[in-house]
């Protein structure tokens, strides 16, 4: 197995503030890894650093071995990294069909025909190809997820970064999404996915992450770091 | 009869403040900017325009082919050198920086041009006209009406059928989720900022072949282009024609009916009553 994702001694300061201190951990070819820790431990800013949102301080983040910390978002999407956002910001103005098909044209750089066939594609496998036709503005919040689940995959990413895609939903539709992400998982697709959803995370990931304070907390199997001392403590607040 | 005729001229001078809006309508958009150096950027054209007539000779209109390429070139330039560094910040700052290029461009054709007014020679075309029945249609006005259309058309085919113009519109929705679908915001900024000038500059022409200009008439022109815009809503190019159209039969019908009135004022009324009653202009969207 070879790292696909690898953050190298990374570390993000806004002014004096230092939201993430030092982290270093590493995706393996086609896992899934889970990441979890209180808000504000620099959860979402770790998946922005590796989206290309903003730098990093100090370290380096690499893909497929490759040095990617100066590189733009577009072009880290274009050459594999997907992401979904915390709060799903598709395209309002545009059909559930176009936000997708946006995504296949460019992130995907695919041209005519085989844009519109990975565009569907990508509606078919989270349940939205009945939706294609419809403004994005007009969706309900689980539709919403799940587009933003479905312009993610119409990038073809090589790795996908999910950020707490299944907060806000109920349990039959945390469900639902569950089997959605399984199936992307199985298809190959590397994923990053962080989540307060604790049983959600446990029903698909290999491996856990626990962050506080923008370190790592623990890393390993995920049912011995959920029932490890250093996350409980962090959660129960029981910090000695 | 007059009334049709006054009806008539109203909407096909629409037709030129919709040439003058698009740029600005496109560029507010796709990057939130306002180009108060938009005016004279037409005027500049116009110059430019007449320095080639007088050069090669010839009819202003092969120079529309010169310089629109040339206007997408200046879009460029403008966008990567001054309009880059005003997207997504403080509207106040787009003011400022703008209305500091519009001086510089102002300026400039001081300098090179003097302060003496200029006009594009179109011929026999400029007072040309047909006859249908007892109404008599301007041949050149209705020409430059038809051209506007023709590029609003060509714009909104852009926008709706191509890739590239749906990711105009997907970085005018939310340009950081556009660079997360692999989207290069700022190459679209560049594409848009060269539509812009390249169809200000096409407007320039047309107004420079109607009515002489001279070096300070950028910022009376950019009034026209304004309140077009926000008379059919910002952000809808279908929109920046009704305004153009509404703002033309204001002028020609207010002024039909008060000959002492200058007919600007009547385009300015209905613009503050447009904002007034319906601040998001006739065919805008709800800003959220």
């Amino acid at each position: 197995m070879s790292a696909v994702i690898e953050v190298d001694r990374v570390s993000k300061r806004f002014g004096a503030l230092s939201v993430i201190d030092e982290l270093s951990f590493s995706l393996e070819q086609g896992e899934a890894l889970g990441v979890v820790g209180p808000n504000g431990a620099g959860k979402t800013t770790t998946l922005n650093m590796i989206a290309g949102d903003f730098r990093p301080t100090t370290g380096r983040v690499r893909f497929d071995g490759r040095d990617v910390t100066g590189l733009p978002a577009h072009r880290r999407c274009r050459i594999g990294i997907g992401r979904t956002s915390q709060v799903p910001r598709p395209f309002d103005g545009l059909t559930v069909f176009e936000n997708v098909l946006v995504g296949a044209s460019f992130g995907g750089a695919h041209r005519g025909h085989r844009a519109r066939d990975v565009a569907v594609d990508a509606l078919r496998r989270t349940g939205m190809l009945a939706k294609a036709n419809v403004r994005a503005g007009e969706l309900t919040l689980l539709e919403r997820k799940r587009l933003e689940l479905s312009r993610a995959l119409s990038t073809e990413p090589k790795v996908l970064l999910l950020d707490e895609i299944a907060g806000g939903l109920t349990e039959g539709e945390v469900l639902e999404l569950i089997d959605t992400i399984k199936s992307i998982h199985a298809a190959g697709v590397s994923i990053i996915w962080i989540e307060h959803i604790v049983h959600a995370l446990l029903k698909v990931v290999d491996r856990m992450l626990a962050m506080d304070y923008g370190r790592k907390l623990i890393e390993g199997d995920p049912h011995e770091v959920m029932a490890s001392d250093e996350v409980k403590n962090v959660y129960l607040g029981t910090e000695a | 009869m007059n009334w049709i005729m006054a009806a008539i001229g109203g909407v096909l001078l629409g037709g030129l403040y919709a040439l003058y809006a698009t740029g600005l309508s496109v560029s507010f958009g796709v990057m939130r900017l306002i180009n108060l150096a938009h005016g004279d950027l037409a005027v500049t054209a116009a110059f430019l325009s007449s320095t080639l007539v007088l050069t090669a000779g010839g009819s202003p209109f092969w120079t529309i082919l010169v310089l629109i390429p040339v206007g997408f070139g200046v879009g460029v330039l403008l966008q990567k050198v001054v309009f880059d560094r005003l997207v997504g910040v403080d509207p106040a700052l787009q003011i400022v920086a703008t209305f500091g290029l519009s001086i510089v461009i102002q300026n400039a054709l001081l300098k090179v041009y003097t302060a003496d007014r200029r006009a594009l020679d179109i011929g026999s075309l400029k007072t040309k006209s047909f006859s249908i029945g007892e109404v008599s249609v301007g041949a050149f006005p209705l020409l430059r009406f038809v051209v506007a259309v023709l590029v609003l058309v060509s714009l909104s085919l852009f926008l709706g059928r191509t890739s590239t113009g749906r990711a105009f519109r997907a970085t005018s929705d939310d340009p950081e989720a556009a660079r997360l679908m692999g989207i290069n915001s700022r190459a679209i900024y560049v594409i848009a900022s060269g539509i812009a000038v390249s169809t200000v500059f096409l407007a320039g022409i047309f107004s420079g072949a109607q009515t002489n200009f001279a070096s300070s008439d950028g910022p009376g022109l950019l009034i026209f282009a304004f309140e077009a815009v926000i008379i059919g809503g910002l952000g809808s190019l279908w929109g920046t024609l009704a305004g153009g159209i509404a703002l033309g039969l204001a002028q020609t019908l207010g002024a039909e009916q008060f000959t002492d009135w200058p007919a600007q004022l009547f385009g300015h009324v209905l613009f503050l009553i447009v904002l007034a009653v319906r601040p998001n202009g006739l065919f805008g969207r709800a800003e959220t």
